[in-house]
């Protein structure tokens, strides 16, 4: 039985003038627009949807924000310079492009990782009295165990560098000048606020969770919106590492096929700086 | 840029200075949206409205130049004519629930 190869991998379709793959990762990015659509619809409901004074500001680092976002534009150009040193026949400046992509995509989940960990290492802790603790992981005691339903039973202790509020009998203005040192943290109330190490015997916490995707619909979304473009990021640095070490060997053997390869690859990448820039702004600044 | 052929490197020169711009363009852009987000406009709305603005032309430069949507084909932009519809209809009729919320819920 002849082997039959699939037609217009190379040469654009008359009908189309596209060639197949490229009307692929059109499809597919339509289909991504909705999916990261659907999340930004939820985030949209999701914040109006709050209470006054409980949507957070300023809980993320902006200038680490920056940076990741001048990583992922980088990483824009050296992709799309791959593209057009490969219609230029230049295959050494291609794998040096490229190599640069991998390299700040590399970056960009370093960088996000670490944002992730602060979050992960942040508590909030309420107490007993009814006030509210807030701020970095120091020091756990190998004791510490919250797992008794009697306080009085629980051992060990947590140190903290943050904060403590009291909300309990607040409302109108005192309560939202109160919210602001934990929820606005680039208004007035939260530059201001005096942090130090604080220390809580475990007996006297009656709950506490850390800033992870379960602690409050902003965070949640975060996590969500963020994790998810992640994935793309890693995802694209995986199928552009294949085609810059692996699949370059097509480079001998059908150039254009493996440019447009590159191409395809390109627009996949772009794709995710372009929700980048929308996330940023949306989840870092506003 | 839908042909597949290879090109001599001075073709293509023109449009690697292009890339650039739109780098650079990006990078502008970023650091006037950081900007902005500082500047009390007296509203957080506007600063919303400025800030997704922003965010608008960057996404312009990336997807007409770096995606070259600007000298596509016709079906491309036929798929995103139907992405489009799709995609603004969602976002009405999300915006169209927010007046939907059981009454009290939403105290600002």
């Amino acid at each position: 039985m002849p082997t039959e190869i699939l037609p217009y991998i190379v040469q654009p379709r008359q009908d189309t003038g596209l060639y197949n793959a490229k009307v692929g990762i059109w499809l597919f990015l339509a289909s991504e627009v909705m999916l990261f659509g659907a999340l930004f619809s939820a985030y949209i409901l999701l914040r109006v949807g709050s209470v006054e004074g409980y949507w957070p500001h300023g809980w993320l680092n902006i200038p680490v924000g920056t940076a990741n976002t001048v990583v992922l534009i980088t990483s824009s150009i050296t992709t799309v310079m791959a593209w057009a040193s490969c219609k230029m026949g230049q295959f050494g400046r291609f794998k040096f492009f490229h190599a640069c992509t991998i390299l700040l995509a590399l970056t960009f989940v370093g960088i996000k990782s670490y944002e992730y960990h602060d979050k992960f290492t942040h508590y909030s802790i309420k107490l007993a009295d009814g006030q509210i603790a807030d701020g970095h992981l120091v020091e756990k005691s190998k004791d510490f165990n919250l797992s008794d339903p009697d306080l009085a039973k629980r051992t060990g202790e947590i140190v903290i560098h943050g904060h403590q509020v009291n909300l309990a009998g607040k409302s109108g203005d005192e309560l939202q000048k109160e919210l602001k040192t934990i929820y606005d943290v680039r208004s007035p109330e939260g530059r201001h606020v005096q942090h130090s190490e604080l220390k809580y015997k475990a007996s006297q916490i009656a709950s506490m969770e850390t800033y992870g995707p379960w602690h409050n619909t902003y965070t949640a979304i975060y996590f969500t919106l963020t994790g998810l473009h992640a994935l793309h990021v890693i995802a694209g640095a995986i199928v552009i590492g294949f085609l810059w070490s692996f699949g370059a060997k097509m480079w001998d053997t059908d150039r254009e096929r493996f440019t447009n390869r590159i191409e395809i690859s390109g627009l996949f990448w772009h794709f995710v700086d372009l929700v980048w820039i929308f996330l940023f702004p949306v989840l870092y600044l506003l | 840029m839908a042909t597949t052929e290879q090109h001599p490197p001075d073709h293509f020169s023109h449009h690697v200075r292009r890339y650039l711009f739109v780098f650079y363009a990006l990078l502008f852009g970023t650091l006037i949206t950081v900007g902005a987000s500082y500047i009390p406009f007296g509203h957080r709305a506007v600063n919303i409205g400025v800030a997704l603005f922003i965010a608008c032309g960057k996404g312009f430069l990336v997807a007409g130049y770096f995606m070259h949507l600007v000298s596509e084909r016709k079906m491309v932009y036929g798929i995103l004519v139907f992405t489009a519809f799709f995609f603004v209809g969602l976002m009405f009729l999300t915006i169209w629930s927010l007046g939907d919320f059981p009454r009290l819920t939403i105290t600002h």
